[in-house]
């Protein structure tokens, strides 16, 4: 029962997509930075409506990767599409129930990166 | 009178240089603040007569008062909480433990902790020369609390010999800090010659005065002493590039032990600072 | 959008001191067409052996710091017993204690503590002879290691980068914290170099496996190869098992200590050096061929 009520917290049941993006809309590129990236996109997979979110964490001189992680965590994120996270952001994102699928290159637009995730999801 | 000795890179003999200057007069306190790589003790062979714990304080958060409003996380510069609005994560190598989420938690759920971050050692090499050094636990990234620690075990009436961490980092800063004279170790290469301006520009920052050891010295290398010069910085000593030096070093034995000449520059210069530069400073 | 022309190439160590700046400062000068970045920002070296001429200055604004306005305070003493850091004193605060931790600045009741970013190192846009662009950066003393500036000079001398570019060189910082990460973000290519000593191979240990999460193509160079022969063995060995190619060895030479004192750089002095160079800036192009195709 308890750990039942555990992973109920932690798993968002929203099932937004974040992507670590260089701009703020689906033609942007993907930023391959997840701490220091200017923007997320957090995409309703159901709909393909996003918001924009610019990362203060570029600004920061430390805790970027996990405040990066509060911040996504907070606006509902199940999956994170990104280059490369850091040890402690990552520690932060599977605490707050998010999948990460990383290894993104910068030459990939957003909308690419988002529907090439479905159609491997939808293949499984 | 403290004297530290440090070096603006790694490499340079710095460590070397501070366990001789040790050795060489009696009434001395040898004290290793490179508490990320202590290596004196190798030269040295202290005997350890007893350990002491160092402990940093972090937040301890109790869920039974919790309401995750996230003050504590807001008023972290470091970041090293985040809230998850069902747990606060801690970082605990981020935190320097400033007290503010403690302070400023409306709840009043924080307390804090120990943890430790690493263990002084307290010994003697003889009876002319007391022994200290401190050793910092793998993955912490803050060494001040160690070092100054490790400075309490300064005794005012004794020569102490302070081994700094190399760099200019914190670590360094908090070590010669309160010293009567820094030498800075230095060897003739490009590199060598640039991390020493870093270093002479901290020093005359914090308003230490300061001489330099050329270690490994080549004389084709004629930057390092213009540069010194321009800037009328004292050259302490020049000690040459020598494969005696180098072989005695590589078996831990201290080459002022086998050699003469060194061991009497290493002394006379201790007794000049000494009698000149302490009480230079006694007028400021 | 633009497909980026260039190929991205950073040079990676873990541990301090097996040559990595030297081999960067060696890849460079045969390289054309180029932008240079030194990210090791800790000990910036590249600019002591590229000769260079610098063209623009910028400050970094990194950590915070605390600072009394005199005319405000009323010397209550509130902040001086509560700072943790010991840094302040007779009402004011000594910038080098202080943390940045702004704990002063919340409570004080007067509103006398102004906390705010304060430059904390530059960074430099240069040029080098052949007119390619070499950046570096040079943090001020006592300021913490720092993926904020890696990340800010990267971007700097990434943006409005003409198309006639083909290679972008970076030389890492050493270790595999947060600053390697930044260096290596979004890399085409990984050179790490590593040295026949049980630390040099640790450390190699250590980085291949921070570079199996980021997904980039690497290859290792042996500096000094010839002084361990035991341990270089086992670095191909080791490399074998883990699929990274041995793309170059270089033998240990007193040249490089003489060109390093006389400002010159290896490649142009010793012919032997240069050939090796050569050799592995085409192993670095065929692994790049065969990522793309």
């Amino acid at each position: 029962m308890l750990n039942d009520m555990n992973e109920g917290k932690a798993k968002n049941k929203s099932g937004k997509i974040a992507v670590t993006s260089t701009g703020g809309s689906m033609d942007a590129l993907v930023s391959e930075q997840f701490g220091r990236c200017q923007y997320f996109l957090i995409v309703d997979p159901e709909t393909m409506k996003f918001e924009a979110v610019s990362n203060l964490g570029e600004q920061m001189q430390s805790g970027a990767g996990p405040k990066a992680a509060e911040l996504i965590i907070g606006k509902g994120a199940a999956v994170l599409l990104t280059g490369h996270v850091g040890d402690k952001a990552e520690e932060a994102l599977k605490r707050g129930g998010v999948k990460i699928i990383n290894g993104l290159k910068g030459t990939v637009k957003i909308k690419d990166a988002i529907n090439n995730y479905l159609s491997k999801k939808t293949e499984q | 009178m403290i004297i530290s000795v440090a070096s603006g890179k790694g490499g340079t003999g710095k460590t070397t240089v501070a366990a001789s200057l040790a050795s060489v007069k009696d009434n001395c306190v040898y004290i290793d603040c490179d508490v990320e790589e202590p290596n004196g003790h190798l030269l040295l062979n202290p005997k350890i007569d007893f350990e002491e714990k160092v402990y940093k304080k972090l937040p301890q958060i109790d869920y039974n008062k919790c309401d995750f409003c996230g003050k504590c996380v807001e008023v972290c510069e470091f970041n090293a909480l985040i809230n998850l609005k069902f747990e606060i994560i801690l970082f605990e190598e981020m935190c320097h433990w400033c007290g503010s989420c403690k302070y400023f938690c409306p709840a009043k759920a924080i307390t804090d902790r120990e943890k430790e971050i690493g263990v002084l050692r307290c010994g003697s090499v003889n009876e002319h020369l007391i022994f200290a050094d401190g050793i910092l636990k793998i993955g912490e990234i803050s060494s001040v609390p160690l070092i100054k620690e490790l400075k309490k075990k300064v005794i005012k009436e004794k020569i102490n010999i302070i081994d700094s961490p190399p760099g200019t980092s914190c670590a360094m800063i908090e070590s010669v800090k309160d010293s009567d004279f820094c030498i800075l170790v230095t060897e003739s290469t490009p590199f060598g010659l640039s991390d020493l301006k870093i270093a002479a520009d901290v020093l005359n920052e914090i308003g230490i005065p300061f001489g330099v050891i050329i270690n490994k010295y080549k004389p084709e290398f004629k930057e390092m002493e213009n540069y010194l010069n321009d800037n009328m910085m004292d050259i302490l000593l020049k000690i040459p590039f020598d494969r005696k030096i180098a072989e005695d070093y590589s078996k831990g034995i201290l080459p002022v032990f086998n050699n003469n000449e060194l061991k009497n520059a290493f002394a006379g210069l201790i007794n000049n600072l000494k009698t000149t530069k302490v009480p230079e400073k006694t007028d400021v | 959008m633009f497909d980026k022309s260039y190929k991205q190439i950073v040079i990676l160590s873990g541990k301090g001191g097996t040559g990595k700046t030297t081999f960067s400062s060696s890849l460079a000068a045969i390289l054309n067409n180029k932008i240079v970045i030194d990210c090791d920002v800790d000990a910036a070296n590249l600019f002591l052996i590229l000769k260079h001429e610098v063209i623009s200055t910028f400050d970094y604004y990194g950590g915070k710091k605390a600072l009394i306005n005199q005319t405000k305070c009323t010397e209550c003493g509130l902040c001086q017993g509560l700072c943790s850091f010991d840094a302040i004193s007779n009402f004011t605060v000594d910038q080098l204690s202080c943390e940045g931790c702004g704990f002063c600045y919340r409570i004080c009741p007067f509103e006398a503590v102004i906390f705010k970013q304060i430059v904390s190192g530059k960074y430099y846009e240069c040029l080098l002879p052949d007119n390619s662009k070499f950046y570096y950066a040079k943090l001020y003393a006592g300021e913490g290691n720092s993926g904020k500036l890696v990340s800010e000079l990267k971007r700097k001398a990434l943006e409005n980068i003409p198309p006639e570019i083909e290679w972008v060189i970076v030389d890492g910082p050493p270790g595999v914290g947060c600053p390697v990460n930044a260096s290596a973000a979004a890399a085409d290519y990984v050179v790490i170099v590593t040295e026949p000593t049980l630390s040099g191979v640790h450390d190699l240990k250590r980085l291949t496996e921070l570079l199996n999460t980021f997904k980039i193509n690497a290859g290792i160079v042996i500096n000094k190869y010839d002084l361990n022969m035991d341990l270089t063995s086992q670095i191909f060995k080791y490399a074998g098992n883990n699929g990274l190619p041995v793309i170059g060895t270089i033998p240990f030479d007193k040249e490089f200590m003489n060109a390093l004192i006389n400002g010159e750089n290896i490649v142009e002095v010793n012919e032997n050096i240069r050939e090796i160079m050569y050799s592995i800036r085409n192993q670095i192009e065929q692994q790049l061929e065969l990522a793309f195709n």
